[in-house]
């Protein structure tokens, strides 16, 4: 018994220091890749933003004064001032929180349903055609369109535009799930365990599933890249958050009508956007080159 | 079957006229054909007996073992494992013959999985078959890993960070966990270096005199099955041509194909010079295969017989068996 | 006095890696007469493969780095511009691969493909190049070459395809052939095929071979001399029947002992070589084999022996040959060889 203990204390002494090992390479692997880190860069600051900035506004993204309208930016309005008169600044930060919010949400959701789909899609080959046909009728439209439709027929609400972006973009999830899985499926070490007498559950979930989270989470950075961007179309022609609530598709939208009189309502949260996006498919790229395994042998 | 024989012991497997055709489709799916990748085979095997299943690629040896193991349906056949047919075992009984028949994989890099511990890997045997708790479990993982060559804290590397040769040991470690009483090595050392492969044959030797295990070597490397069989079944497009034990199939083959395949391995002695048969042509395909004789076509003594005939598999010596009209 | 082909003079190839600078082949010398075939072998990670692809300069010229001297003809390679090495692929020195099916291009049938190199060497048009194919298919035993030369590399068997691309390769009549695994993707029966293809066209053309590989049977069936590797050394040179019967370095011996056999007792346990090839990143400082070496001595660990003349016709990387071949029990080749 006694000798047992050791032994486990041992082990666990063995397996605390080869998890810190592998920390160690993989924050050094991390640092060399450069489109990783700067990606990662412009994500936390404009996090920083999303978080701190609307601390920093002073005024309240709601508040109209109808003296105040389209000022050009200055120390009081470091962005100006939009048409009713709110300060542009905070709107911004504010509308942050509610855009990322979406993209975040969305990522999310479709990488949980585009698993579920994907794998067993890849798994059950009468189960293949039906999900991937869906799938293909689903990407047949073009994504804005499927989103206005959606929108439509839900009513304009948050929540609404997070459960018409998830639907629009699960497809995109299965398929690189499924593609993945179908070359797991065939690895030598599934066949061992069919062997061995393992149930499709087991198969699927504790040895198919860790094996295509690295394509998922690529994935994924690019679906909340591009959630951002449709939730900004989507409200930009009106078919998004309801306003008063700012986001950065409804302060381009509002931006709109005054584009030759107030270039800033229309170039910050254009700015905001495209650095977001921007960030986040640099971060996306370079988790595809950190998490692609043909990159880490050494480079002849 | 052999009436003549009286059996000593009750044959631990025995395959009996095993078939596997694989259905061939055009590009729009209609079903074009068949691939005759295993065309009748029988053998049987003893407890603690080691099986050489050898030939060239394509001949059906590693689909004879696949199916087996019921990791591929037959088209028609049966193998009797403990006195039953385990092509109809359902439930705990399919559960039980797939503890008892393991199966170990040529390729050490792709029958791992990355993403696992190698502890984990040699656990989840015993997980599938709800044996132990789970220190016992551990506890279980940790001597095995002993007993093919590693240090415990193995237990919580990842498979990358192993070359193949102990790869393979971590794939027959595996095999070895739930106590099985025969492993199909499906070419287990075809994928490592000559030096790595002495160290899996000689671990593959030991654990066999400990466990009392018995094995279906298939492999095509002819010095390696002679080192390791204790009999040999030869296979040529999908059927069996000849079966003997090992010293007399190296000291006498009999059918033209293995007298062939014989003097075709290159021997690591310059000083040995020998008549090489060499074959003409190649092989023919399964989809295919010539009538009579499958042999015939490239057969240096093939007559008219050969063409229409399908020789038997008979015994000419007590163990010794082959299908050839040279011998009839 | 027969021609000195090719003459590798300590080769190094050095790559710079994410990892930092490895050394994949450091120390390499070997020569190449016409008509001899000089076989390279070791396991993998020795770096044959990679003194294959140096000969041609095939590596990736921007990350790898050569050193010492690779004399074709007494010319230099190493120091040759791009052009000049492109006259000498194909045309001088002919490669085949192990794979014949990446090698060939799978849009293209293979008489394009055989063409396509005859023309680029050789100052003939067209019809005459196709004339040559066919000539060079029948030559490697490729029945009705007429008809095989308008297939594509899919609708060719592994044996038809490695014969393709011999013939592809010997099309220019290359002086020297480097041959890299050539049958090991091929089953036994198909090897012995084309091995003597390659025996045959040798003595045909008058060709210098080196054949890499890692199948000592291979080696002895068809090298007239050898050159042991380990971990991107050569420990070992020496006329084939010398190193089959009496091997100087530890390391051939271990790995002579290891092969099962096709005759002789099979009831011995296999000879184990303890340990593994270091990575390339851990190169030991004394002699590379020491850490496996079962008579390595403190000097083994922290001197690395040079390739030094053993006699006439061998060379050996080890401090302590003598003792141990005089020491040595008789090798068992010899008396295998007797029994036979």
């Amino acid at each position: 018994m006694q000798t047992t203990v050791v032994r486990e204390q041992e082990l666990s002494n063995v397996k605390s220091h080869i998890k810190k090992e592998r920390r160690q390479l993989l924050i050094r692997r991390f640092l060399s890749n450069k489109l990783a880190v700067t990606g990662s860069i412009i994500i936390v600051i404009i996090l920083l933003f999303t978080f701190a900035g609307p601390l920093f506004a002073s005024h309240d993204p709601y508040e109209l004064e109808a003296k105040q309208r389209l000022l050009e930016p200055s120390a009081a309005h470091i962005f100006g001032t939009d048409n009713y008169g709110r300060d542009l600044f905070s709107r911004v930060a504010h509308g942050a929180k509610v855009s990322i919010g979406v993209g975040f949400f969305v990522a999310i959701i479709t990488s949980i349903l585009g698993m579920i789909i994907g794998l067993y899609a890849a798994y059950y080959r009468s189960l293949d055609n039906i999900l991937m046909r869906l799938c293909d009728g689903l990407m047949a439209f073009p994504a804005i369109l499927l989103a206005i439709a959606i929108m439509a027929a839900l009513g304009p609400r948050v929540e609404n535009v997070i459960i018409a972006l998830s639907i629009v973009f699960t497809p995109y999830v299965a398929r690189t799930v499924r593609s993945s899985a179908l070359v797991i499926k065939e690895q030598t070490y599934i066949e061992a365990l069919k062997a061995q007498g393992a149930g499709a559950t087991r198969i699927i979930w504790v040895n198919i599933a860790p094996n295509v989270i690295s394509p998922l989470v690529v994935q994924a950075t690019f679906i909340f890249a591009d959630s951002i961007i449709t939730e900004a179309a989507l409200s930009f022609l009106g078919a998004g958050i309801p306003a008063p609530a700012p986001s950065w598709g409804n302060l381009l939208y509002d931006g709109k009508m005054v584009i030759f009189n107030a270039w800033w309502m229309t170039v910050f949260p254009g700015i905001a956007i495209m650095l977001t996006v921007f960030g986040l498919n640099l971060f996306g790229d370079g988790l595809r080159d950190l998490l692609d395994p043909h990159n880490n042998k050494a480079k002849k | 079957m052999s009436v003549q024989q009286i059996p000593i012991e009750q044959p631990l497997l025995e395959v009996r006229n095993l078939k596997k055709y694989f259905p061939v489709t055009n590009s729009l799916g209609k079903v074009t054909g068949h691939v005759q990748a295993v065309n009748d085979v029988s053998f049987n095997m003893k407890k603690g007996e080691t099986y050489g299943l050898v030939g060239e690629s394509g001949c059906g040896k590693s689909t004879t073992g696949r199916t087996v193991l019921r990791l591929i349906e037959p088209t028609e056949g049966e193998t009797i494992y403990k006195g039953e047919n385990i092509y109809q075992l359902k439930g705990r009984k399919l559960m039980d013959m797939r503890r008892e028949l393991q199966m170990v994989f040529q390729d050490p890099y792709s029958s791992l999985n990355p993403r696992k511990r190698i502890g984990h890997i040699l656990e989840e045997t015993l997980k599938i078959h709800r044996i132990g708790s789970k220190q016992e479990r551990m506890d279980r993982v940790m001597d095995m890993l002993n007993k093919v060559g590693f240090q415990s804290e193995q237990y919580f590397r990842y498979p990358h960070e192993f070359s193949g040769g102990q790869r393979q040991r971590i794939g027959i470690a595996r095999a070895l966990m739930v106590d099985p009483s025969l492993i199909i090595c499906d070419e287990p050392v075809s994928a490592l270096d000559v030096s790595i492969q002495s160290q899996v044959l000689n671990l593959l030797e030991e654990i066999q005199d400990e466990f009392n295990l018995a094995y279906l070597f298939v492999s095509h490397d002819l010095s390696v099955v002679r080192h390791i069989a204790d009999r040999i079944g030869v296979m040529y497009l999908g059927q069996m041509v000849e079966e003997a034990p090992t010293d007399e199939l190296f000291a006498q083959p009999l059918h033209p194909y293995t007298k062939a395949l014989l003097s075709a391995v290159p021997l690591p002695n310059p000083m040995i010079k020998r008549e090489r048969i060499t074959l003409k042509g190649e092989v023919p395909s399964p989809i295919n295969p010539p009538s009579g004789c499958v042999f015939h076509t490239r057969c240096p003594h093939a007559t008219e017989i050969c063409k229409k005939n399908v020789p038997v598999k008979r015994n000419v010596a007590p163990n010794h068996a082959v299908a050839c009209h040279l011998y009839e | 006095m027969e021609t000195k082909l090719l003459e590798v003079k300590n080769l190094k190839t050095h790559f710079n890696t994410e990892r930092g600078r490895v050394t994949a082949v450091d120390g390499v010398f070997f020569t190449v007469h016409a008509g001899e075939t000089v076989g390279v072998v070791g396991e993998s990670g020795c770096g044959k493969s990679v003194t294959a692809e140096s000969i041609l300069r095939l590596l990736d010229e921007k990350s790898t780095e050569y050193e010492g001297e690779i004399l074709y003809k007494g010319k230099n390679l190493l120091t040759s511009t791009i052009n000049e090495m492109q006259a000498v692929r194909g045309n001088d020195i002919s490669m085949i691969f192990q794979d014949p099916m990446s090698s060939l291009n799978p849009v293209y049938t293979v008489g394009n493909q055989i063409v396509e190199s005859i023309m680029l060497h050789q100052n003939v048009n067209k019809k005459e190049a196709y004339e040559k194919a066919i000539e060079m298919l029948r030559l490697t035993g490729i029945p009705s070459p007429e008809k095989r030369i308008h297939e594509y590399p899919h609708e060719l068997s592994g044996g038809m395809r490695q014969r393709v691309m011999i013939a592809m390769a010997l099309s220019c009549q290359p002086k020297l052939l480097i041959a890299d695994e050539p049958t090991t993707a091929l089953d036994v029966t198909t090897q012995s095929q084309i091995l003597d293809l390659i025996n045959e066209l040798k003595v045909k053309f008058n060709m210098g071979t080196v054949m890499i590989t890692h199948d000592l049977g291979v080696v002895a069936e068809v090298c007239t001399k050898v050159v042991v590797m380990y971990l991107g050394q050569v420990i070992e040179e020496s006329d084939v029947r010398s190193l089959f019967s009496s091997p100087y370095h530890p390391y051939t011996d271990g790995l002579l002992k290891s092969i099962p056999q096709l005759t002789g007792d099979r009831s011995k346990k296999l000879h184990v070589i303890e340990g593994k090839v270091p990575t390339l990143h851990q190169v030991p400082k004394g002699c590379r084999f020491a850490p496996r070496c079962a008579f390595a001595n403190e000097k083994c660990h922290d001197e690395m022996p040079e390739l030094v003349q053993a006699d006439t016709s061998r060379k050996v990387r080890c401090w302590h040959y003598k003792e141990i071949f005089q020491a040595g029990e008789e090798s068992p080749y010899v008396s295998a060889a007797d029994s036979y």
